[in-house]
């Protein structure tokens, strides 16, 4: 497996408190996402899934990504499944998927109907490999991109602490899991960005 | 779309058979061939629905956003997968479940297909299919190829084809079937897979088998097929058979099925049932979609002469081994259990929460001593991936991973030793598979509506999420004669939610008042389940979407209070009368002014204002297309293929695949002319020759007879050896050939066809 052969890198931001909103107050959020414009992607159409315990809640389907209010494993957080391949390294597609997951926290705070309720941290979050013959979730896989996904994490977050691990059952995608204290935030990820530019430049 | 897209092939290869290898490789180079622009959209549509790939809501690139209808800009452009549908747009991929009939394997696959490919949710049909939906249909060639890899083919799960073939899903365990019928459900699906008689219908095709005449089983009263199992003494031994039902169906008109005969002996059943399909094949309507199921043979014909054509037909069928090799073993078919027979230890509140009320509906006792069926109750008929594993997980332990979906879409753990019960309800619980009231009024079943179909008017699933999470939370007080009903919701009146043989039945329809559209459900009362959907219910009148739960509380409260006792619905129904139904809901009919309530101007779980805006065409139908339009665009794939073996180096493949492109090409054409005619290659050239050669008919207006020539030439030099500039010649000739059949053909179809 090659790093730079994968894609569908797919990014899941868990919420805080989760329990103080209601799902279906998302459905006139995402239609009206679609009708504004907000994001830079094709999104289509809005799927209500909240009658599915610890299912996918409710998604804005998309033709680069699905988002979703997602209850995967009883925890509610924002997930977004990126579905077309994305340019670049793996390095780029995990920028990639977290500045469009941040982007989506952010604004979803900001919606008068969850101001207060909503709070996501981006500081609890998993990645996933949503391909398995080219990422299994396998301790090999975890071998391989280890290096690579603690590089990135190093210089998101430099000096302030972080732990990952590979999590789930090899039936499942490969997942691993991000805890730290820092406050990870678009501008961080800006910053990210631009350090990893500047490297590639070097 | 999917990076690893191209390594399926290779990485299921051994764990294909080749015929389903074969046939997805054919929908590969057929997908790209579309993407060159050389297949026809209407040829490539039903070419798809063929393989399962249906098309979505949104497909055609426009969608009403609550104000206005938008563009989607699918990057593809216009580049499209049949007639108005966009490439690039999600679609809904059908797989067929052949009885229902499911192992752990295959449900793991199916949650693997599901995150990769879809959006996480495997859905259970109304027929005892599976689907995924927002799927690209870039992707389907891998997803079948993950799927044949478990032994399941989406092969004609679409289009004018014999869908699904349903049974009973507790056939073999069931306590008052006459016999299992999973064996023959089985034999008459693969039988009729592909079968050549089976290709040329104007419609799709349903066949359904039960066991036992009263329950509903398998619904045989609404298929085009309904097989009933029956025994018949004969010189003292009991022979089995069916009891057949044919031409029924729902739809916007439902028919009843009508009896075909009382006694089909079992050596009978596969002959006859493929004598039925060329009938439905010849004589069933072609042009007009609307009158093109079999039902409308059955009444144009009348019962009798449909018996005595069929009758005739079976006659004229030359002999066929399949009918009657797999009725050797058929005796011997049983599902075994995994684990020993034992009671259920009953100990006061030692089980679970929950566990005695999901044992009273979930539960069922088996023929067989001491085991039971487990019913896993999926709200809407839907399951995540991860409660698909955690499912396999079960079957793997408890059972041997007998598990069958269900018309009601739920899905069921059969040979479950009853003394594991509690420990089967704690392991769905920890999956959150235990909701309890499988088969009562809050398992409420739904086709997709306007979340995903192109037909959809009203939300059908938006109706079926709300009552159902009304009728649980008052489940506790509600009365056991209103938890006994059952409730089907369609979103429209196609049916698909089989809301005429619902308790309470509901489908979607618009209605409009000062320019503004308003979502309706009409109301269909008393429609009977059991009996195999012995009577269809009464439509009373269309209610506004908001106003539905409030319908079924008053019609619900009705029954309570002035039904007699031990009347069933169906029965207060019929004896209160329509007018009186209608006159309860009268009120709820009226809808005010948008200005003065715009609530009712929206649908269940959508904040859009409602339109009909975005209906599309249907692709239930499938597209119309001669059996001649598929073999040309299958001889286009061969060459192809034999461009392919040209840039390998591989010039003899080449030449022979080309040759053999060309020759299927003629024979396409004098079947299509003369319908009976030689395989053999020399008689092929030879009839092309004297048909179509000899009478100038195939004759280009500025070439004349040179293209025939090639293929002349192709078939007197098949045996010489190739070089690398003989085998590229016969390629290029093959495709002007090819090109030459479909002009041939286009000139001689704009004629009348002389029989």
């Amino acid at each position: 497996m090659k790093s730079e052969n994968i894609d569908h890198v797919n990014v899941k931001i868990f919420a805080r408190e989760p329990d103080s909103i209601d799902l279906g107050d998302a459905i006139p959020v995402f239609h009206r996402w679609i009708r504004e414009v907000v994001l830079d992607e094709l999104v289509i159409d809005v799927a209500d899934y909240r009658h599915v315990p610890d299912g996918p809640g409710v998604m804005l389907i998309g033709d680069e990504a699905n988002y979703s209010l997602d209850c995967a494993f009883g925890r509610l957080g924002l997930l977004y499944n990126r579905k077309r391949p994305s340019e670049g390294t793996f390095t780029d597609k995990l920028l990639q998927a977290f500045g469009s997951a941040l982007l989506a926290c952010s604004r979803l705070e900001d919606e008068a109907v969850f101001q207060g309720k909503l709070k996501f941290d981006a500081g609890q979050c998993e990645v996933i490999v949503n391909d398995r013959l080219l990422a299994p979730n396998t301790e090999q896989t975890w071998i391989e991109l280890r290096p690579e996904l603690e590089a990135f994490f190093d210089s998101l977050l430099g000096s302030q602490g972080y732990t990952i691990k590979r999590v789930g059952e090899p039936r499942e995608r490969f997942r691993v899991a991000l805890e730290t204290p820092a406050r990870i935030d678009s501008s961080l990820l800006q910053h990210t960005a631009s350090g990893n530019q500047t490297q590639l430049r070097a | 779309m999917k990076a690893s897209n191209s390594l399926w092939k290779e990485n299921t290869l051994n764990h294909i058979a080749p015929s389903l290898a074969k046939e997805i490789d054919v929908f590969e180079s057929e997908i790209a061939l579309k993407k060159q622009g050389r297949i026809d959209d209407k040829v490539f549509a039903e070419t798809r629905l063929r393989r399962g790939c249906y098309g979505q809501r949104y497909d055609n690139g426009r969608r009403h956003d609550g104000r206005t209808t938008r563009e989607l800009q699918y990057p593809a452009g216009a580049l499209a997968k049949g007639p108005n549908t966009m490439w690039d747009a999600p679609g809904m991929q059908r797989i067929k479940i052949p009885y229902g009939g499911l192992n752990a394997a295959q449900l793991e696959v199916l949650a693997e297909l599901a995150e990769e490919y879809s959006d996480n949710i495997a859905h259970i049909t109304t027929r005892q299919d599976v689907q995924l939906h927002f799927v690209h249909i870039d992707d389907t060639p891998s997803l079948m190829r993950r799927l044949s890899a478990v032994g399941i083919t989406t092969r004609e799960a679409c289009g004018n084809s014999v869908r699904n073939v349903t049974a009973c899903p507790i056939a073999g365990v069931c306590q008052t079937e006459v016999f299992d019928v999973t064996p023959y459900a089985k034999a008459c699906a693969y039988f009729l897979l592909g079968h050549p008689d089976c290709q040329n219908f104007g419609r799709k095709f349903k066949i359904s088998f039960s066991g036992c005449r009263d329950k509903a089983c398998a619904l045989a009263r609404i298929h085009d097929i309904g097989a009933i199992a029956a025994v018949c003494e004969e010189d003292g031994v009991l022979k089995r058979g069916f009891e057949v039902y044919v031409g029924g169906g729902l739809g916007p008109v439902p028919y009843q099925a009508k009896l075909f005969t009382e006694f089909l002996p079992e050596e009978e059943l596969l002959p006859t049932a493929q004598a039925i399909a060329r009938v439905f094949a010849r004589l069933g309507e072609k042009k007009n979609r609307n009158r093109a199921r079999m039902k409308f043979v059955v009444d144009k014909l009348g019962i009798e002469e449909f018996k005595k054509v069929v009758a005739e037909e079976r006659l004229l069928l030359p002999y066929d081994e399949r009918w009657t090799a797999y009725l050797k073993d058929v005796s011997q078919y049983q599902e075994m259990p995994l684990k020993p027979s034992a009671p259920l230890v009953q100990i006061e509140r030692a089980h679970a929460e929950g566990f005695t009320e999901w044992r009273e509906t979930n539960v069922e006792k088996q023929r067989q001593q001491a085991y039971a069926t487990v019913t896993v109750a999926l709200p809407l008929g839907d399951i995540t991936a991860n409660q698909l594993r955690s499912l396999a997980d079960v079957a793997r332990k408890y059972t041997r991973e007998t598990v069958r979906s269900t018309v009601e879409q739920n899905l069921v753990l059969r040979w479950v030793s009853e003394s594991d019960l509690p420990s089967v309800y704690n392991e769905l619980r920890s999956a959150n598979l235990h909701a309890h009231g499988a088969g009562t009024i809050v398992d409420v079943s739904s086709c997709p509506g306007t979340d995903t179909c192109k037909l959809g008017i009203s939300s059908s699933r938006g109706l079926a999420g709300e009552l159902r999470r009304r009728f649980i939370e008052k489940n506790g007080s509600l009365d056991q004669a209103v938890k006994n009903l059952r409730v089907k919701i369609s979103g429209c009146f196609n049916s698909c939610g089989q809301h005429h043989v619902a308790d309470l039945g509901f489908y979607g329809v618009s209605r409009n008042k000062n320019k503004y559209n308003v979502p309706h459900f009409q109301v269909v009362l008393g429609g009977q389940w059991t009996e195999n959907a012995g009577a269809y219910g009464l439509a009373i009148g269309a209610v506004p979407s908001k106003r539905i739960p409030e319908a079924v509380d008053r019609i619900t409260g009705k029954y309570i209070a002035e039904r007699n006792p031990d009347e069933s619905f169906q029965s207060f129904v019929k004896r209160i009368g329509k007018a009186e139904c209608k006159r309860i809901l009268e009120n709820l009919m009226e809808i005010p002014s948008h200005d003065a309530d715009d609530s009712l101007y929206t649908d269940w779980a959508d904040a859009r204002e409602f339109t009909i805006g975005d209906l599309g065409v249907g692709e239930c139908a499938g597209e119309v297309v001669s059996t001649i339009e598929f073999q040309l665009t299958d001889c286009e794939r061969e060459t192809f293929e034999a461009q392919l073996q040209l840039d390998r180096g591989d010039y003899a493949g080449a030449a022979k695949t080309a040759y053999q492109s060309m020759l299927h090409a003629a024979s396409a054409l004098l079947d299509w002319k003369f319908f009976a005619h030689s395989l053999e290659p020399d008689s092929i050239v030879s009839q092309f020759r004297s048909h179509f050669f000899d009478t100038q008919v195939f004759f280009d207006p500025f070439v004349g007879g040179n293209f025939a020539q090639y293929f002349f030439r192709a078939h007197e030099e098949a045996d010489a050896p190739k070089t690398p500039e003989s085998a590229h010649r016969i390629v290029e000739e093959a495709q002007l050939f090819l090109e030459a059949c479909h002009a041939c053909y286009g000139r001689l179809s704009a004629e009348p066809v002389k029989v």
